[in-house]
């Protein structure tokens, strides 16, 4: 077994939590249901040292998400120390709460990408999603004021039940906004998304007939938009190489400061979080016993301990294995190998229900509610191309299975 | 003998990088770097040297003349035609403008 420190490399994408307040309230929202309170955002300041810090460590990615980052007032300043540290700025929004003259601001501070959740094609189902009325409205608007300022647009489509069947129209939305590329990801089941589980859980049969639908509007749509597609973990039969292997590539800062290995590390209890205002980001990155927890393979037990594709798959999603079998330790239960297989087989025949729990902070004003990525972003190395030496391969949060 | 695959422009096309891809040094990362959305690429010596050159100004022709020059003893058939590998892949996957 090689040591995880010697052979600990750079990480490459930071998502950066600059809020948890967001005027939607989307019922698979990846926040968890404890939100930082606006009192304990971490001022300009602070995140332009930590943008420092990251660069120094080889981040290559910045991706700027929340809740709503454009609720926070200083995001022009914020984008520019990004792009001032040398590292690229993805800014990830619900695409309510930006006018376009913001977004002009925030292109001159060197606005790298942008990125858009959709929430289905039609405003009335999109709007429902969302629980606000206008949002789908105001998405294509910003969407339109992206592609005037020729800015590079990403839309992103999260999937469950009431949206499948739409992917094509969404596409054909996407494509009509000026978007270059679609990211087309199923809920994962974490925090928000769990609790609503039952509602949002598709059926084997339209998983089966979204991915032929997927493979065709690739085809049609070759050349013309670039489509990214991953497969739903929950209908697999191996799990997906979450954030491409625990501690390896990636961090997360939450609003207050918090260093996560991923956005839902919280879930599992016991760990400890080290935080930007006590320990340099390096440190973190090393030392910090949340991202020390399940690096490398010695935490692995059966079957993953003698299996081949531990070194792919990384044992699969540790919250995930804590909140479906009670052991962040054990086998990613949608692994067909996984004792608890069975489990994951009975939340895909829940039965179904309409209603959701909306997403929303405690004790505010209506407006001070939270976002919408289920599509946390995936900093990492997932495509090779003729480039001699394409290092690694692979979605850092699910991988295309059989 | 490599065969050299047909690219969808001429040698007076003019590569270069969309909007939303650079090329950086990140010493971290080992080197040269594409970095698009979402993706990063490592590039290697050669390859860097190539795109390094993708300005919008410099047509294909004119890149394989500078490298021919800069890489003194390499066939220009041979650098032409990893030239236009590279562009080709990389056009394909939208990280490169051909225009």
């Amino acid at each position: 077994m090689t040591s995880a420190v010697q052979t600990l490399a750079a990480p490459l994408g930071l998502l950066a939590e600059l809020t948890h307040r967001c005027p939607l309230g989307c019922p698979y929202c990846s926040n968890p249901l404890t939100l930082d309170g606006p009192g304990s955002e971490m001022d300009t300041a602070t995140w332009r040292r930590v943008f420092r810090e990251a660069s120094n460590l080889g981040i290559v990615h910045v991706h700027l998400s929340g809740g709503e980052p454009a609720a926070r007032r200083d995001l022009a300043e914020i984008v520019a120390a990004v792009r001032a540290a040398g590292m690229y700025s993805n800014l990830i929004t619900s695409g309510v709460g930006l006018t376009g003259s913001r977004l002009e601001r925030l292109a001159a501070a060197g606005l790298d990408h942008v990125q858009i959740s959709i929430q289905d094609s039609s405003p009335e189902s999109a709007d429902h999603f969302a629980g606000f009325a206008g949002a789908w409205q105001r998405k294509r608007a910003l969407a339109v004021e992206v592609a005037k300022l020729n800015l590079p647009l990403t839309i992103n489509i999260v999937v469950h039940r009431r949206n499948i069947e739409h992917l094509s129209a969404m596409i054909e939305m996407a494509l009509a906004c000026g978007a270059t590329r679609v990211e087309i990801a199923h809920v994962q089941y974490y925090g928000w998304a769990l609790r609503n589980r039952a509602a949002l859980m598709p059926l084997a049969d339209q998983v089966e007939a979204a991915a032929a639908e997927i493979e065709r509007l690739k085809a049609e749509y070759h050349g013309r938009i670039v489509i990214d597609a991953v497969t739903p973990d929950y209908f697999a039969r191996y799990p997906k190489p979450c954030m491409g292997g625990w501690g390896r590539r990636s961090l997360n800062i939450t609003p207050s400061g918090k260093v996560l290995p991923c956005h839902a590390a919280e879930t599992i209890p016991g760990l400890t979080f080290w935080t930007v205002q006590e320990h340099p980001l390096a440190d973190i990155w090393r030392n910090s016993p949340a991202f020390t927890a399940f690096r490398g393979e010695a935490w692995m037990q059966e079957p993953c301990r003698g299996c081949a594709r531990r070194e792919i798959d990384f044992g699969g999603c540790r919250c995930q294995a804590f909140l479906i079998t009670g052991d962040a330790r054990a086998t990613d239960p949608v692994c067909h190998l996984s004792p608890h297989r069975p489990l994951v087989d009975r939340a895909r025949s829940e039965a179904a229900t309409d209603s959701y729990t909306y997403r929303r902070m405690r004790r505010t004003p209506r407006n001070q509610n939270d976002e919408a990525e289920s599509l946390a972003p995936a900093p990492g190395i997932d495509d090779v191309t003729g480039l001699a030496h394409g290092f690694g391969h692979g979605h850092p949060r699910l991988p295309s299975n059989d | 003998m490599v065969a050299c695959p047909a690219i969808p422009a001429d040698g007076s096309a003019r590569p270069r990088l969309p909007k939303g891809v650079r090329l950086t040094h990140n010493e971290a990362q080992g080197g040269w770097i594409l970095v698009a959305p979402e993706r990063v690429f490592r590039a290697d010596a050669i390859a860097a040297e190539i795109l390094k050159r993708c300005d919008g100004r410099a047509t294909i022709g004119e890149i394989v003349d500078s490298l021919a020059s800069a890489f003194d003893g390499a066939p220009r058939e041979r650098i032409d035609c990893d030239v236009r590998t590279l562009l080709t892949t990389l056009a394909d996957k939208k990280l490169l403008e051909l225009s």
